[in-house]
């Protein structure tokens, strides 16, 4: 019988850390975090998220050119000298690039933070104490949930007579963390009910100390991927912003970059070097997010790992699909219908 | 029936909110834009212009906060939006009511289209697990951070020319006149294959990866096992049994991030110049044109909710659960 160990040995530690969350002691809880990173995917993605950090924290500093500045080198395909070419005043895409790393991720995390901020208070609170709060802000939720969120950007930061980078941030973050309140307000519902939670009731702490002692290290995971899913939406709404001319032009990102190159018809000079790198900038930094937030959840739910192969060819020459929710059986009829055939165990019950 | 009423009522609630919003907007502005405006339209603002923006930015001095309200809400409901800037002396609602139909049928289509083909291959790859169909994962994970305005460029960048067959802007040909004939409707429809194709592929991505993981955990439930040990066969148990259950909580999804593709799908309108409510708004952004902007704002938010009632119409015909009384 050809068991994949591999699939079994996943499958343990996220099981262990979510089902019995309080069971862990510091020691072992320790090592579980570190599982984490183990995972292929969130490693790759974290990988490339600290390159745009560090990007962002040097860029400025490593950037050969100021990226206002102009040269007689009008839309000149790239070189040594111009990594990424230039645009119609001669500026350096490159360091346009550089330097514009820095506001970009400015935002999403500061947006990030203050939306998780914001759906913790809103969603725990509102799942944990239940009735009429809860309903209150549920209300209040859903209507920023189904308020379409980037034209009320748009809007609002139109309005706004000078949009700073910070100013953005608070704005994309102020209309962004309905999702994840609900997600939470979920959550929490279904932990309220425990023992633990019960028993912390029982011995008179306050509730304060049972939201942020009890409840918020077991959401640790949705809060993070919440966070992380906020952060692209932030990207990609800033990066929109600039797009379409709404911010203040004297601050670079890669939305200003694709504004000017929209703008000056960098299409119909063929000047591909000006818009492709900053949307592949994007591209990339929202794939390694979305990279970190799918190893969070298979963290959470190990069902929902690609498992590889799946395909095994058995003794007797046929092929067999191995499958979640197939119990091990083994039998000789040669029955086609039941499929009696060496099935490998993958199934393994995340009891909730 | 009792969930349906609650749900209207919820949506009705919505609405107020946004019109509330929409009205509290304009003055958060700094300053005195409706002089900034009138200096920048020299001569050309009439004075019943000039009387509804200093109402629609709430510096009329001789009237408090809750009369403009009471006003405001009145001007809408004769489906007065105000005059635009841009297209002066055109009524906001006329420009509107002939760029909406652009947006609907293009993003309306486009993300139906979307959402069955994207469910379609969830489905699949959910089911077929370790298969082929893994290998889509990586790519619609890059495809799905692609910004869908960044898309279009790429498209127009490479598919269009002076001898390509895709057009690469406007919604038909400058000679031509909207009408519901044999000229018209294929020309507009070689100007929306395009914006449409770049749409379903940023798109697209999103109901794959939301449907295959739905997949992934309903095919591990005791019922399935239960239908594979009757015998049934695999595709009567992806089909009956597993995607139909998968399929709920995408459904409610598709309710919930409606807000979110109709936003990114604007951005393609603007690329691509095509002649829908996105266009319009990024017109009016560049001439600050706040009554129009506010009218598509007020307009995209009533389309999202009407089309989150039609979602939950929808939920409530798949799931028998919600049909029961009580």
């Amino acid at each position: 019988m050809t068991i994949p160990t591999s699939s079994i040995e996943q499958v343990i530690p996220g099981q262990g850390s979510m089902a019995q969350p309080e069971s862990g002691k510091p020691a072992k809880a320790k090592r579980q975090r570190f599982r984490f990173v183990t995972n292929k995917k969130a490693a790759t993605g974290l990988i490339m998220l600290s390159i745009y950090v560090l990007f962002a924290i040097i860029g400025p500093w490593i950037a050969p050119y100021e990226p206002d500045a102009r040269s007689n080198d009008l839309i000149q395909s790239p070189s040594g000298a111009h990594w990424l070419g230039t645009t119609h005043l001669g500026q350096d895409v490159f360091s346009q690039l550089l330097v514009g790393t820095r506001s970009v991720m400015f935002v999403g995390f500061v947006a990030g933070i203050v939306a998780t901020v914001l759906s913790v208070i809103i969603g725990v609170t509102a799942g944990y104490l239940g009735g009429k709060t809860d309903e209150g802000l549920s209300a209040l939720s859903n209507v920023f949930l189904v308020i379409p969120a980037l034209p009320l950007i748009i809007i609002i930061t139109s309005t706004l007579e000078s949009a700073e980078d910070w100013l953005i941030a608070l704005v994309i973050g102020l209309t962004s963390w309905s999702w994840n309140a609900r997600v939470l307000r979920a959550q929490t519902l279904s932990l309220r009910r425990r023992d633990f939670v019960d028993a912390a009731r029982a011995t008179g702490e306050k509730t304060w100390r049972v939201i942020v002692f009890e409840l918020m290290p077991n959401l640790t995971a949705v809060i993070a991927s919440g966070f992380v899913g906020t952060v692209i939406f932030a990207v990609l709404s800033e990066i929109t912003l600039a797009f379409i001319g709404v911010t203040s032009s004297t601050t670079w990102n890669w939305g200003t970059i694709l504004f000017w190159a929209q703008g000056q018809q960098a299409l119909a000079q063929e000047a591909w070097w000006w818009f492709i790198p900053a949307g592949l900038a994007i591209a990339l930094l929202g794939t390694a997010l979305s990279l970190i937030n799918f190893g969070i959840d298979e963290f959470v739910s190990p069902r929902l790992r690609s498992v590889g192969k799946t395909k095994i060819k058995t003794v007797d020459g046929r092929t067999v699909r191995m499958r979640i929710g197939f119990t091990p059986v083994l039998s000789n009829s040669p029955a086609p219908h039941t499929q009696a055939s060496p099935t490998p165990v993958v199934r393994k019950e995340v009891t909730q | 029936m009792k969930y349906l009423l609650q749900r209207i009522a919820f949506y009705l609630f919505t609405a107020w909110a946004a019109i509330t919003l929409n009205f509290f907007i304009p003055r958060m502005v700094p300053g005195d834009p409706v002089q900034a405006l009138i200096t920048k339209y020299q001569g050309q603002l009439s004075s019943q212009a000039i009387d509804s923006l200093y109402v629609l930015f709430g510096l009329d001095k001789d009237k408090s906060v809750w009369e403009e309200y009471v006003d405001y809400w009145s001007q809408l409901l004769h489906g007065d939006l105000g005059l635009s800037f841009t297209f002066f002396p055109t009524p906001v609602s006329e420009i509107i009511s002939t760029s909406l139909p652009w947006t609907l049928l293009l993003v309306g289509i486009t993300t139906i289209i979307s959402f069955f083909l994207g469910t379609g291959l969830g489905v699949l790859a959910g089911w077929r697990r370790g298969s082929w169909a893994d290998g889509l994962l990586p790519v619609t994970t890059f495809l799905s951070s692609v910004p869908y305005f960044w898309l279009g460029i790429i498209a127009i960048y490479l598919l269009t020319g002076p001898d390509s067959f895709f057009p690469s802007s406007g919604g038909f040909d400058n000679g031509l006149v909207p009408a519901w004939d044999q000229y018209f409707i294929p020309n507009a429809l070689k100007h929306s294959l395009l914006p449409a194709l770049t749409i379903l592929i940023s798109s697209v991505s999103g109901w794959i990866l939301s449907m295959r993981n739905m997949m992934v955990t309903v095919a591990s439930e005791d019922y399935i096992t239960v239908a594979h040990a009757k015998g049934l066969s695999d595709r009567r148990v992806a089909m009956s049994y597993a995607a139909r259950n998968a399929l709920l909580p995408n459904v409610s999804g598709f309710a919930l991030s409606l807000g979110f593709i109709v936003g990114g799908t604007l951005l393609v309108e603007i690329v691509f110049s095509y002649p829908g409510i996105g266009f319009q708004l990024f017109q009016a952004l560049g001439a600050q044109d706040y009554p129009l902007m506010q009218g598509v704002f007020l307009i995209i938010t009533i389309s999202v909710l009407v089309a989150n009632l039609i979602a939950d119409v929808a939920y409530l015909l798949l799931d028998p659960r919600t049909r029961k009384e009580g």
